[in-house]
This record gives structure tokens, C-alpha cells and sequence, in this order.
């Protein structure tokens, strides 16, 4: 059967016709159509991901000398400059960056740095200051802004990120597409969603909750529908957050009209002990990306798509008294695509020697800029719509 | 004007001011008047059920312990804070006192502290409570000197010569007179070198520290002096804009989203004027007309605490495992004791998303008929019918292992008013149904009370109040 054959019959079949009327018109994209649509994925590492131990400056005596107990000897690492080397848990990483697809971005951060994990995450999500409290997230308001449908942006967890939280729309957040429609498919709901009519959903809270249950049950039906036309073959390390990651390429391959994907992998809180846990998780990061490019690349999608890396904050230059390191400030980022115009280390590295008052690395990147790079460049979409001020877009897209 | 209230507007109260009110309570106080209801309310509360729990085997001060010990003691906090939780929660559920609870979550919520050490946020949970319907003014002192917020916002480390901004920050923006009400950033600074010095001893009571203490003079809101950490907060106090500010707050949580100026000027001066106290602008609010216009009932989106204690307290519902109740809270993001950061939880709309919507509206089918909703189509055929029953059962198998939640339906069908359809919806639903939601309505069988009650429940219109 044909790949628009399938859906229009598959549509059909799944009972779409209970969608009130006027919520019909949902689309996908075809194949001549998918080609060019560009996304971009968000993978927060969760509990502030130590970037010194992942991207080294294997050369910088401050570094081993901050680091007696902690610091990585060169055999433990992957060259990637004369000053600079991975982790060798990062090695799919690496092999990305050795064929231009990866930028690295150092000292990224804000001004006047949080350390504790909630504020930095609100801060990164929302694109705040660090003073100032908001309730929307920049993904949200770009969903605001932008977007027509909320599963414009997804996060494929259980629950929804403040970043996806818009004034208008929130994005959805889904872990198992079949369960959530599966839900909104028992029939008490499926009656309730097929008697509502567009004169209930007014501004009011009443009007608020029927208009959330109405787009969660058309995009539970439309995420469902148009990602079981593909279900990758590529294998994927055996945990939950390469399983989000398939699911992500199975929507992005699919065809599914979403700008946007979010996912985290928690766990990088490393007070203690660091150098085990955390090089267990890179090791699950690097190849469940690894994986995750593979398939993307296998369906012609990867020069489409950007997977950025970011975690709340990086952590301290000096090593603790537990062999682990504190909360810090400033830290890396990387960027994953196919279609990326500055490749490699983008910019200069930490300045060991000119630390902030906690001994933390300082910013030189606003990570706001970062943002406003993937909202222009990469988006093509008003950045200072969504971000409400102006920062300086950077070009490695 | 002393008026009698209609049922739906002593519902309105409970819910705004508790959580729901069962039949027997709408019984004994629907004869009274809507003063002597007010007042049975305050009277109710004079008590002050304080929460206690088992310190035992959690040290005071962790610093020479081997890294093993370390980890023992942060799971032990960890376990501590989640039985503080649950106490709490179920102190919500089943007290008496229901006007000083609702007044403490509210007071959690605007002095929003997110710790991992129980002690101190049972000690700030308890001041909370103790002034609930107090003064404002001793609350604010409290709570500003006790361990909790020293510790959360930083005031141990603010000292002469190296101050740290972050509390004299919040509890302008945050706790007095809100963000950009007439302070500025030199303001905050004078302000932060006024608290320096504050901190608590080993046994978690105040004291000051002449030595971090800044001495020299400094001005704020136009007010020069040798100020310390209490003169700061007296001049706050001084300022009507804070009086606003709490009374837009309290309007906003417990009668509407949208504020009107009128009715904000009213309890403003009877705030201000009464020295803050609490009693009286609670009392103002709840004897006016104004707190049962139509447009107020059924109007606000329950929070997450509101729905689960509303819902757990109609059918006396028994968790067998209480890990549920802290399972529901983080799905629905409402986790008692840990707010998302210093502002509180952001409340209203900001409740819904489609994970959290869908889990809210299976709540009720989860709690009290493990997870399904029956649904019977008219003109079903018998084999049909057999189909969906063999599901449901299954489904109910499923859940039932997961969530072990007992309702008490004999407590709450023997005490039902009545058993017609308008009545049953009159007493659960506070909001007007919506043209869908009566559709369902009329479709549904009211002979078969426990489910039609599921059903109704299932609404979006419960998720308000």
C-alpha cells in the first residue's frame, strides 16, 4: 500500500469521524513535503551535568591540579584538538564530531548564575534572567507565537516541562502515544469530546478545560495515527531515555509536524563519587544519540534536524571533599546536525585562570543567544518574539 | 446584612475556605445564618492541631560523618519529608479545623520554601499554622528569623561586607509589597545589609551575630537609620501596599482570578487598619455579598491538594499504600513542602496540561471504582454489554494492585440528600454544566448512584469550584 493510501484508510478507520467538526483538518506531511522541514530535539541533562569531565582540557595543569582525585589522564579520552579531548564514554559523540556534525560551545551560562537545580532549570526553561520569575517557557511561547497545534512541540516524557508551557497553547507531553490514546479513547471521554461544541470554549476555566481535553484527545489521536506509518528497525541501547529517543525518530520519520522534541536524562547530581555515575551516563547519552543520528541519517532526516544538549549548570572546577564536584555556573553545550554551519569547538575554551568568586567558570555565551540562533537560523522564526529581548544570534546553524 | 445562603452557596464557602462539605455538615448549617455560618467556621479553628514527627536517628549536624553515614542520613531526610507530606495531607483530609488548614496552605504557598530538612520545615509549616488566622505582621517576623527561610533564601551568608541580596530580594518582591511596588534596587541593597547577621544555632533557634552585622546607616523606602533585620520589616509593614498586595492575593486564591478594585480596597483598609490581622479580612470577605455572586461559584480550577483532599474527604477514601498520594501530587505537580521555587505555585491554568488534565479527570474512576468508568450505551446488545463488562473487570484487576484506595461509598450514599439526578449534580458540581456535559447527563442512568456519581465526577465541571 502506499505510503498516502495508508494513512487517508487509516484515518478513516480510527474513528476520527467523533472529532467535532471543526477541529478536522489535521495534516501531515508527505514524503515530497517532509523533505526540508526542519526541528530541532532538546535533551536536558538533568541535575547539572559535570562539562569538564565530559569535554576535557586534558593540557590544563590548572584542571589537574583543581582535580587531584577526579581529573581524567589522556589514555581515559578521545583527542579531539591538542587541548581538547572527550570522555571516552562519549565515543559515538565523537565519531559524530570527526565527520562535522557536532559543534561544541563553551561557557555558556547567564549573569549572576543560581545553583540551585529548580531556579537554574526554571531559568534555562522559561529564558529568564536570573531575577526574574516567569510562567511561560520559551519553547511555549514559540508554540504561542508560531505554531497552530499544540503537539507542535512534544516531550516525550510523562509529564510537561515548564519550557513547553505557553499563554495560549502548551505543547504535549507523551511517553507512550498508545496509552494516552487509549485514554482519551474510553468511551465516557470519546461522548464527552464528540457532544463539546465550539461555543463552550471560551477564555473562562470551564471553556479552558474542554479546550485541553479537546487537543489532547485530537492530538493523542493524531500523534497515534501518524506514527504507527513508521516504526524504526535501527537498534537502540536497552533504557528509558534511547526508548524516548526512538520514539522521537519514530515521530520525525513519521512525518509528524512537530517542531520541536524534548526529552531529559536525569541522575548528573555527582557530589559523590563522580567518575562512575557519571561516565555510566554519557555512556548511556552518547549511545542512545549515537543510535538515535543513525536512524535519522538511515531515513534521509538528519540534515533536518538539530539535537541540542544542555544541562541547569556545570559543575565546580575544584574537586569536593567527597571525590565529587559542587553545584557551578557556566558550561557546555553541544550541537548535533547534519546541516551545521561551523562544526567543531566553536569557540575559546574555559578560562581556568579568571574564575568567578565560587571558583566557578564564567559565562561568554548567554545561553539565550543559543536560542535565538535555533528560533532564526534554524526555525526561521522571530526570535524576539519569544525571547522578548534581543541577543546576539550565533552561527554554527 | 445578615442574609440566609442558598446550598449552593454554603457549598461555595466550604470549598473555597476547606475542601467540599459532606451532606450531614450542609445539614447541620443549612438553617443558619450566613453570619453564624462564618462564624461556626472561626470558632471551629480556634484550635491548632500541630504536626509532630520521630526525629529519631537524624542527626543536627551531619559534618563528621563518614561518607556512608552521609548517604544514611540524606535517605533518612529524604523518607522524613515524605512522611511530613502525607501527615499533612492527611491532616487535610480528616481535620476539623478546616479554615486554619486552608489559611496554612495558602500561607505554604505564599512562603514557598523547598528544602530536604524536615526539622526546619515542620518548624516553618507549625509558625504557619500558629498565626493562620493571626497577625500577618508576627507571621512575616517568624517565618523570616526561622531556620527554613534562612537556610532557603540565603540569609545565613549575608554578611557585613559580603551580602548576599536574595532574601531582602523575595521579601519585597515576594512576601510584602510585590513586584515593582514602589522599591528599587538600592532599596533591596540597604535592605540586605539591614538583615545581615541573622542566623540559628545548632538547635535551630534564632540569634543574632553582632560580628556579620553591618552597623552603618542606611535608607530604605525613604527611611534613614541604623536599621536592623526587624526595623526592615516594620517599615514593610508600614507600607498599605503591603496590605494590598496579601488582600489581591487572598482574592485571587479564594474568590476569583480577576480582581475587582472595589472589593480589593474594602479588604485592603480592613487589613491595614486592623494591623494585619487575618481573622478580620477573612472575616470581611466571607460576611460580604460579594464572596457569593454567581460569578465567583464554581469559577476557580481546583489545585491539585484541593481536588485530592476534596475527593479523598467525600468518600472517606483509605490508601492503603500512601506512596500513591505522593505519586498523585508530583503527576499533577502539586507536591506538599516543595514548591517549585520561591514564588509559589503558579496556580490557575497554569494546572492543566494534557497529562495532567487526563490523570484529573480519571482521578475519581481511579480512587473510588479502580480506574473505570462504566459506560453503557443505549440499545446495547447483551453480548456487547458482556464484552465491556469482561473489560472493565480486567481493568480493574489492573488498578486495583496499583492504587489501593478504599472508599467509604456506605458514608457517603446513606447520608445523600437525595438520589434524583438534579440533586446529585446540585451537591457535587459547583460550576453550571456545559451544553456537552449535559448531553452526557441526560444519557446517563441516576438508578445505578455509584457510577452515575463516578460519571459526574469524570467531568471537567469537577475539576472547578
Amino acid at each position: 500500500m502506499k505510503r498516502r493510501d495508508f494513512l487517508k484508510q487509516s484515518v478513516f478507520a480510527s474513528g476520527m469521524t467523533l472529532v467535532p467538526s471543526f477541529l478536522k483538518g489535521m495534516e501531515f506531511l508527505s514524503p515530497d513535503q517532509l523533505s526540508g522541514y526542519k526541528n530541532v530535539i532538546i535533551i536536558q541533562l538533568s541535575g547539572g551535568n559535570d562539562g569538564l569531565n565530559s569535554i576535557i582540557p586534558i593540557h590544563n595543569d590548572i584542571y589537574h591540579r583543581l582535580r587531584p582525585s577526579i581529573a581524567k589522564k589522556e589514555g581515559q579520552t578521545i583527542k579531539i584538538t591538542g587541548d581538547l579531548a572527550f570522555n571516552n564514554k562519549l565515543k559515538a559523540i565523537a565519531s559524530l564530531y570527526d565527520l562535522g556534525e557536532v559543534t561544541i560551545l563553551n561557557n555558556v551560562g547567564y549573569p549572576n548564575p543560581n545553583r540551585s537545580h529548580f531556579r537554574s532549570t526554571d531559568i534555562w526553561q522559561t529564558a529568564s534572567n536570573a531575577n526574574e520569575y516567569l510562567s511561560t517557557g520559551w519553547i511555549g511561547r514559540f508554540l504561542d507565537s508560531n505554531c497552530q497545534y499544540p503537539y507542535q512541540a512534544i516531550e516525550v516524557d510523562n509529564s510537561l516541562s515548564l519550557a513547553m508551557k505557553g499563554t495560549i497553547r502548551n505543547g504535549i507531553a507523551v511517553s507512550d502515544p498508545n496509552q494516552l490514546y487509549k485514554t482519551t479513547r474510553e468511551p465516557f471521554f470519546k461522548n464527552l469530546v464528540a457532544n463539546t461544541e465550539k461555543e463552550m470554549l471560551n477564555e473562562d476555566n470551564q471553556g479552558y478545560l474542554y479546550k485541553t481535553m479537546l487537543e489532547t484527545y485530537s492530538s493523542a489521536s493524531y500523534i497515534h495515527e501518524t506514527s504507527k506509518i513508521y516504526k524504526t528497525n535501527t537498534e537502540y541501547p536497552q533504557n528509558p531515555f534511547a526508548r524516548n529517543l526512538k520514539t522521537i525518530a519514530d515521530f520525525i520519520v513519521s512525518g509528524l509536524k512537530t517542531r520541536v522534541f524534548y526529552s531529559s536524562l536525569g541522575g548528573f547530581d555527582s557530589h559523590v563519587n563522580q567518575l562512575n555515575s557519571q561516565d555510566r551516563l554519557l555512556k548511556i547519552y552518547s549511545e542512545s544519540v549515537g543510535a538515535l543520528v543513525k536512524d535519522l541519517k538511515k531515513n534521509n532526516r538528519f540534515k533536518d534536524t538539530l539535537i541540542l544538549t544542555f544541562s541547569e549548570f556545570g559543575r565546580r572546577v575544584k574537586q569536593n571533599g567527597s571525590r565529587g564536584t559542587d553545584h557551578g555556573a557556566a558550561n557546555n553545550v553541544i550541537a548535533i546536525s547534519g546541516s551545521l554551519k561551523k562544526a567543531g569547538v566553536y569557540n575559546e575554551l574555559p578560562n581556568l585562570s579568571d574564575l568567578d568568586n565560587n571558583g566557578d567558570i564564567k559565562y561568554t555565551i548567554d545561553f539565550r543567544s543559543v536560542y535565538a540562533s535555533i528560533l532564526n537560523n534554524w526555525l526561521e522564526v522571530n526570535d524576539q518574539n519569544v525571547l522578548n529581548s534581543s541577543f546576539k544570534t550565533l552561527g554554527f546553524i | 446584612m445578615n442574609t440566609s445562603l442558598s446550598d449552593k452557596q454554603i457549598q461555595h464557602l466550604y470549598w473555597r475556605m476547606g475542601f467540599g462539605i459532606s451532606s450531614n455538615e450542609l445539614n447541620a448549617v443549612r438553617k443558619l445564618s450566613k453570619n453564624n455560618i462564618v462564624d461556626r467556621l472561626f470558632s471551629e479553628s480556634i484550635q491548632k492541631t500541630l504536626l509532630s514527627i520521630d526525629f529519631e536517628g537524624l542527626q543536627k549536624n551531619p559534618k563528621d560523618l563518614t561518607p556512608e553515614e552521609r548517604k544514611q542520613q540524606r535517605q533518612l531526610r529524604n523518607d522524613k519529608m515524605s512522611e511530613l507530606n502525607i501527615l499533612w495531607l492527611k491532616q487535610l483530609i480528616d481535620t476539623k479545623q478546616i479554615l486554619r488548614e486552608k489559611m496554612t496552605l495558602f500561607f505554604h504557598d505564599h512562603f514557598a520554601v523547598r528544602l530536604r530538612t524536615p526539622r526546619a520545615c515542620i518548624h516553618l509549616n507549625n509558625i504557619i499554622r500558629q498565626h493562620a488566622l493571626g497577625n500577618f505582621g508576627d507571621m512575616l517576623m517568624e517565618v523570616s528569623k526561622s531556620p527554613a527561610m534562612l537556610i532557603f533564601l540565603n540569609n545565613r551568608q549575608n554578611r557585613k561586607n559580603h551580602p548576599n541580596e536574595n532574601f531582602a530580594r523575595e521579601v519585597m518582591e515576594l512576601f510584602t509589597l510585590g513586584r515593582d511596588n514602589g522599591y528599587t534596587e538600592t532599596d533591596i541593597k540597604e535592605a540586605a545589609r539591614a538583615f545581615t547577621g541573622w542566623n540559628f544555632t545548632k538547635n535551630g533557634a534564632f540569634i543574632f551575630r553582632k560580628t556579620h552585622h553591618d552597623y552603618g546607616t542606611k535608607t530604605i523606602l525613604g527611611e534613614t537609620g541604623n536599621f536592623t533585620g526587624e526595623d526592615v520589616i516594620k517599615i514593610l509593614l508600614g507600607q498599605k501596599q503591603t496590605a494590598r498586595y496579601i488582600c489581591e492575593k487572598l482574592y485571587k486564591y479564594f474568590v476569583n482570578d480577576d480582581i475587582n478594585k472595589n472589593h480589593i480596597e474594602i479588604l485592603t483598609n480592613a487589613f491595614f487598619n486592623s494591623n494585619y490581622d487575618l481573622k478580620t479580612v477573612i472575616d470581611t470577605m466571607l460576611k460580604s455579598d460579594w464572596f457569593y455572586d454567581s460569578q465567583n461559584i464554581g469559577t476557580k480550577i481546583k489545585s491539585p491538594i484541593e481536588l485530592i483532599v476534596g475527593l479523598s474527604k467525600s468518600f472517606g477514601i483509605q490508601y492503603e499504600d500512601p506512596k500513591v498520594l505522593l505519586y498523585l501530587q508530583r503527576k499533577l505537580n502539586q507536591m506538599l513542602f516543595f514548591p517549585p521555587n520561591v514564588a509559589g505555585w503558579p496556580g490557575g491554568k497554569a494546572w492543566i496540561d494534557n497529562s495532567t488534565l487526563m490523570l484529573r479527570l480519571k482521578l475519581a474512576s481511579l480512587t473510588l471504582n479502580s480506574g473505570v468508568i462504566e459506560w453503557h450505551n443505549n440499545g446495547d446488545m447483551p453480548k456487547n454489554m458482556m464484552i465491556r463488562q469482561q473489560m472493565y473487570r480486567k481493568m480493574k484487576s489492573k488498578f486495583q494492585k496499583k492504587v489501593k484506595a478504599k472508599p467509604n461509598w456506605n458514608i457517603f450514599l446513606s447520608t445523600l440528600q437525595a438520589e434524583d439526578k438534579a440533586s446529585i449534580l446540585s451537591f457535587m458540581l459547583q460550576p453550571k454544566l456545559s451544553t456537552a456535559a449535559n448531553d452526557i447527563v441526560q444519557k446517563l442512568h441516576a438508578t445505578d448512584t455509584k457510577n452515575f456519581v463516578i460519571e459526574i465526577l469524570s467531568l471537567p465541571e469537577y475539576q472547578l469550584c
